[in-house]
């Protein structure tokens, strides 16, 4: 009975996971068409939530991996979930307030494997398969990204470089339209897939289901759901960093940038590979600068995300650990629920901490002064 | 027990290539294509020199009915080659159940 209580919670706090992933990541797909003007930001968000919740359906390859490939099922107990959730909750809403599109992915996978390790030790971990299905990915996923990215860019002003500017932007603003909405597809193929292969994970720790099952189709639908009205309420700080703060980006750019990013990440999702859609829309986006003449790659934001990716794993790993150490502390379901009653006091300091430098559709797009709050707003929050 | 699937990895590349670059470039065909024909040139007499900062035309359809025919087959393949990508995607992600 206890049991199911705490199956029951953890599948709710899986589906705030969800949705932290999604606005954290509407950026991904829609930072470049906001930012070159190609839709309006609110369209933009909307389009984006609805092409979540199909791409969510498109495939379980993914699910798949989380479920199984990462930590030994047989240890992995629902506490251990609870925690794992809490961490990836947590380093999500931080780096949020920071305007770092750190990825989500690895924010759960990295809880996840921490509380793991605090539960049953390091060898309830499959490191081989975290290595070549999440470590190696995550390096080489923006390169490859960034290649793509860079080839379409010289190829699109070269094969339009008759075209008068203003014509060019035009086609490509239309062009963008396009390619966006095969990323938020791709990104709901890619990042609902996470949350279902934990849910997964749960039920399968939990007797529900059969250990090697894929994800029910509830699961599939309320975290197409999630995804989608996460996606929706827009994660506008990580929006203009990618947006504005990375590279000024023209038309041709933003289709050179979407189209390369809905490939890699569509591909990858095909093999199996978790790999984060932000690391892809961040090597996309830098790739388009370098394949311009003359564009300016801003590499101290890039640096500093960078930084924030490499810590994101370990990060959310320790906060993944004490969670465990908590509610194994209190013990049983209490144990639990104290946790969640800490993860909610603490996404409510974050969010008020957020609203002193607001970001949101009217000011997303406000000129790059060197950090996330746009000027007017008094800035002292974001800055460090 | 490799730790990267070279595999995988090359078809990521080659494939991220033609789709992810291959398809915005022939979406720029399009655009070429379709600018093609009279009203270019006036667009570009105007003041909107080509390739210069001065463009501030934003007219696309250059006039030409065979420029015109064959942007909208490139677009077309286009839309079909995304649609059959997603559809490969699907029927690639649904594997069998492993067994119970």
């Amino acid at each position: 009975m206890s049991n199911d209580t705490v199956l029951v919670l953890v599948v709710i706090t899986a589906l705030c996971f969800d949705f932290t992933n999604g606005f954290h990541d509407t950026g991904n797909a829609m930072a470049t068409s906001i930012a070159t003007g190609a839709l309006g930001p609110r369209t933009a968000v909307a389009i984006s939530g609805v092409l979540n919740f199909v791409g969510a359906f498109l495939s379980l390859a993914v699910a798949a991996t989380i479920a199984s490939g990462l930590v030994d099922t047989g240890k992995v107990t629902l506490t251990v979930v609870a925690a794992g959730l809490a961490g990836g909750i947590i380093w999500n809403l931080l780096t949020w307030l920071l305007g770092i599109p750190s990825s989500s992915s690895h924010a759960l996978i990295g809880g996840v494997i921490g509380s793991t390790m605090a539960a049953a030790g390091g060898s309830a971990v499959l490191w081989h398969g975290l290595v070549s299905k999440v470590v190696i990915p995550a390096v080489l996923s923006p390169v490859i990204a960034g290649l793509v990215a860079a080839c379409g860019t010289w190829l699109l002003y070269r094969i339009t470089r008759s075209l008068t500017d203003g014509a060019r932007r035009h086609g490509f603003r239309i062009g963008q339209i396009g390619s966006a909405c095969v990323v938020s597809l791709a990104h709901g193929t890619n990042d609902a897939q996470k949350t279902m292969g934990v849910i997964t994970l749960a039920l399968i720790a939990n007797g529900t289901l059969a250990k090697g099952s894929n994800a029910p189709v509830w699961v599939i639908t309320c975290c197409a759901l999630a995804i989608a009205l996460g996606t929706y309420i827009g994660g506008w700080r990580v929006i203009r960093t990618l947006g504005k703060g990375l590279v000024e980006i023209e038309s041709p750019q933003g289709m050179a940038a979407e189209s390369a990013s809905a490939a890699v990440i569509l591909l990858s999702s095909s093999f199996g590979y978790s790999l984060s859609t932000t690391h892809v829309a961040t090597g996309s986006i830098i790739g388009t600068g370098i394949g311009k003449k003359g564009a300016e790659v801003r590499w101290n934001v890039a640096g500093r995300m960078a930084t924030a990716w490499v810590f994101t794993l370990p990060s959310a790993a320790i906060v993944g650990a004490t969670g465990y150490g908590i509610a194994y502390g209190v013990g049983g379901t209490i144990g639990v629920i104290v946790d969640l009653i800490i993860l909610a006091a603490l996404s409510g300091f974050i969010y008020w901490r957020s609203r002193a430098t607001k970001v949101d559709h009217s000011n997303v797009n406000a000129d790059w002064t060197g950090g996330v709050a746009p000027e007017q707003v008094p800035a002292e929050a974001t800055a460090a | 027990m490799s730790w990267i699937n070279l595999t995988a990895l090359w078809k990521i590349v080659v494939f991220g290539l033609i789709a992810g670059a291959g398809l915005p470039a022939l979406f720029a065909g399009g655009l070429y294509s379709l600018s093609l024909g009279p009203n270019r040139a006036r667009a570009a007499a105007a003041g909107g020199v080509a390739g210069s900062d001065g463009g501030d035309s934003d007219v696309l359809v250059g006039g030409s009915i065979i420029g015109m025919v064959i942007a909208v087959i490139v677009f077309l393949i286009i839309l079909a080659a995304i649609g059959w990508c997603v559809y490969e995607i699907y029927t690639l992600g649904h594997p069998a159940p492993a067994k119970k």
